[in-house]
């Protein structure tokens, strides 16, 4: 078993070190190692002295699968940042410029954007994805309005990622928090923080975020505070991110709030509290670092579960606004003519799904390396 | 036992009352301004909403807001300023045998379809199967459910006309029809829970089966699928229940919004989704109150159902 962190480390990664079977290894679930190959790697010699975040790194680093995945992510986050390239040099267009009335050269024939139908359908025919046979205009064809698909992707993908991470980053460092004075103070304190857990729990996610989304979207958050006042106008990105990070806080914050409780009971704490140190300094300094490895497995699930939470409820019109775009409006302005152009519902879509599983099966891998025992649950 | 239900009836209106507190905040204070403006509505002239402020007492201290919000909610007047004669808790009660019905098929195919996942996964752990079941599952958990409605519908009801397409038949009506019309949307619905139970239903048989008691068993010589059934699945099979209970509560007060929406199923869900399209604050209100009142009431009763069947749980 391993030998990691000495145990007298208050700041250690204590969770990941923790002597584990390995047959937990051998269930960890897309990594490519054999229970024999791990358990060979981990009776080794060079594993003495080591850093609990060095041994986790090397379980890391043998899960190929999880890296593939990272790598898919990383990709997807510098195509979307690179949104305004694309659009300016290549599409030759905006994220909300019409081109109703214009044609494309594709090969040697001029191709209108928006064709009247000559068949026994009613409507316009839309162009569909020209791949590369157009110089790089429209390469996902076009959508209703004559607007380029792959921009709108793009700039829609800045949308779903900053909502997506930005949200996960404001409920962890609030369920984080609220985890911490809960375990750290106990007593009235964590009997108020896990009332109002238990309060968030009792709505379906979904319907919590939609009241709070539709409730905000309508008219702005305005707040009057005395000395200086708040607003935020109804199409801003911000209430999305908000209402997301807000509704899905229990989720994050009971089960670390678990973990806190029982390292609260630890002789580390306990020295920390004889040697004077601040509420503060024992919370941040001593307990926090021994949930890093958690608090990291959830978030990365947490934004991948945040995508999807947005893309929902822009689907129903209770999170971003249109015009702007992002997957989730993009699909809800596809789903009526999924007939006759398809691709307006399966681009947003497919970037959905690879997105959300390119970071489920890296979380994955993460948690596998670093906190086998982490159970995360997360719903949308 | 008397005592168990009284404390948890008691524990019950309390939690009831702060749930439509919370209900109170989101829609009156968390958005600031004025709250006449936004339950009035996109096309309300500057009377109605005079008339709404008076009305729903948002010229008062905020406890006869909250007062009238709900004695509005529970005496079905609700959309009363707005919209002449249409009541929110009609539209609701309509909507709720769609909605059951969609809920409890729905369960039933994503418990009996996890458990066999779960457990073929876990026995072949390792192998091919395994591997496929479990990037199967990680797909299903990473689709949007609309999204897989919508290709569904058009794939498999609209392009191709194997299933009904969408709309909900009264089980009354016709029982065959208002089957076959459930079907898509029961799988598509399930599709996200069953790859969820299961992965945690393998992670749990493969924790078990290294249990002592397992190995004993094994060691008496008891039959192998007696052992995977009698002795690992019943025991990796109680976190899943209890998970079950939550999920299945939320899916019935309304968080199948989605598949309702995607299948045209006219269940509460969806009452609340054309809602939001047409910018209604008040049908929005009764259905996020009925929701979760519903999963309140719905956890008690599970309580009390537990409390029955394990007495350890019951207090003394």
């Amino acid at each position: 078993m391993i030998e990691g962190a000495p145990e007298w480390a208050p700041s250690g990664l204590r969770m990941a070190t923790q002597p584990q079977q390995t047959t937990q290894q051998a269930s960890a679930e897309l990594s490519l190692d054999t229970a024999a190959l791990l358990a060979q790697e981990e009776h080794g010699v060079s594993i003495a002295g080591r850093s609990p975040w060095y041994l986790a790194w090397r379980r890391l680093r043998r899960n190929y699968v999880a890296f593939a995945f990272l790598f898919i992510f990383v990709l997807i986050v510098v195509a979307c940042s690179l949104a305004p390239v694309y659009a300016h040099h290549v599409a030759h267009t905006g994220p909300d410029e019409n081109h109703v009335t214009d044609t494309v050269k594709i090969g040697h024939k001029q191709v209108p954007v928006m064709g009247l139908n000559t068949g026994g359908h009613i409507g316009v025919t839309i162009l569909g994805p020209t791949w590369w046979h157009a110089d790089g205009k429209f390469v996902l064809g076009a959508d209703a309005n004559g607007r380029d698909v792959a921009v709108r992707l793009l700039y829609g993908g800045i949308t779903s990622l900053k909502v997506g991470i930005g949200s996960a980053l404001i409920c962890t460092f609030l369920s984080v928090v609220l985890a911490l004075l809960a375990g750290y103070y106990r007593g009235w304190v964590d009997w108020v923080i896990t009332r109002f857990f238990d309060l968030i729990w009792a709505f379906p996610v979904i319907l919590l975020a939609i009241a709070l989304g539709a409730a905000l979207a309508i008219n702005g958050i305005h707040w009057n505070l005395g000395l200086f006042t708040v607003s935020v106008s109804g199409g801003n990105l911000l209430i999305p991110t908000l209402v997301i990070s807000y509704v899905l806080i229990p989720y994050i914050g009971r089960p670390l709030r678990g973990q806190i409780l029982s390292l609260r009971e630890k002789e580390f704490v306990e020295a920390a509290i004889a040697q004077g140190a601040s509420p503060l300094r024992i919370m941040f300094g001593e307990i926090l670092p021994n949930v890093a490895s958690s608090v990291l497995v959830f978030f990365t699930l947490i934004i991948a579960n945040n995508i999807l939470t947005e893309a929902a409820l822009s689907f129903l019109g209770a999170g971003v606004q249109p015009p702007k775009a992002s997957w989730g409006t993009l699909i809800s302005d596809g789903q009526t003519r999924l007939s006759t152009a398809p691709w307006l519902t399966l681009v947003p879509g497919i970037a959905i799904v690879l997105t959300v599983l390119s970071l489920n099966i890296f979380g994955d891998g993460l948690r596998d390396a670093l906190d086998p025992r982490a159970k995360v649950r997360i719903e949308h | 036992m008397l005592v168990f239900l009284v404390r948890r009836l008691v524990g019950m209106v309390l939690v009831l009352i702060a749930v439509s507190f919370i209900v109170f905040l989101i829609f009156v204070i968390v958005p600031g301004g004025d709250p006449a403006i936004r339950i009035a509505g996109r096309t309300a002239n500057d009377q109605n909403i005079k008339n709404i402020r008076h009305d729903w007492g948002f010229d008062r201290p905020f406890y006869v807001q909250y007062y009238e919000l709900m004695k509005k909610a529970f005496t079905n007047r609700l959309f009363e300023q707005t919209h002449q004669g249409v009541k929110v808790g009609d539209q609701i009660k309509q909507g709720v045998p769609a909605t059951f019905s969609l809920a409890i098929g729905a369960a039933t195919i994503w418990l009996f379809f996890s458990i066999l996942v779960g457990v073929i996964s876990a026995i072949t752990a390792g192998r091919l199967s395994d591997r496929l079941i479990t990037i199967l599952a990680l797909v299903g958990i990473s689709m949007p459910v609309f999204w897989l409605g919508l290709l569904a519908r058009y794939f498999l009801a609209e392009k191709n006309t194997i299933f009904p397409d969408g709309e909900y038949v009264p089980f009354t009506q016709n029982p065959a029809q208002w089957f076959f019309h459930l079907l898509l949307p029961w799988f598509v619905l399930a599709v996200l829970f069953i790859g969820f139970y299961g992965r945690v239903l393998r992670g749990n048989i493969l924790d078990t089966i290294n249990e002592d008691y397992v190995r004993t068993a094994r060691a008496k010589g008891v039959d192998p699928r007696r052992v995977l059934i009698k002795h690992v699945l019943r025991n990796s099979l109680i976190p899943i229940v209890t998970l079950f209970g939550l999920d299945f509560a939320g899916v019935l007060g309304g968080g199948a919004i989605l598949t309702e929406t995607v299948f045209d199923l006219h269940g509460v869900g969806q009452y609340a989704q054309q809602s939001i399209r047409n910018f209604d604050l008040p049908p929005i209100i009764g259905v996020t109150l009925f929701g979760a009142f519903f999963i309140v009431f719905f956890s008690t009763v599970v309580d009390f159902v537990y409390a029955y069947l394990d007495p350890r749980i019951r207090p003394t």
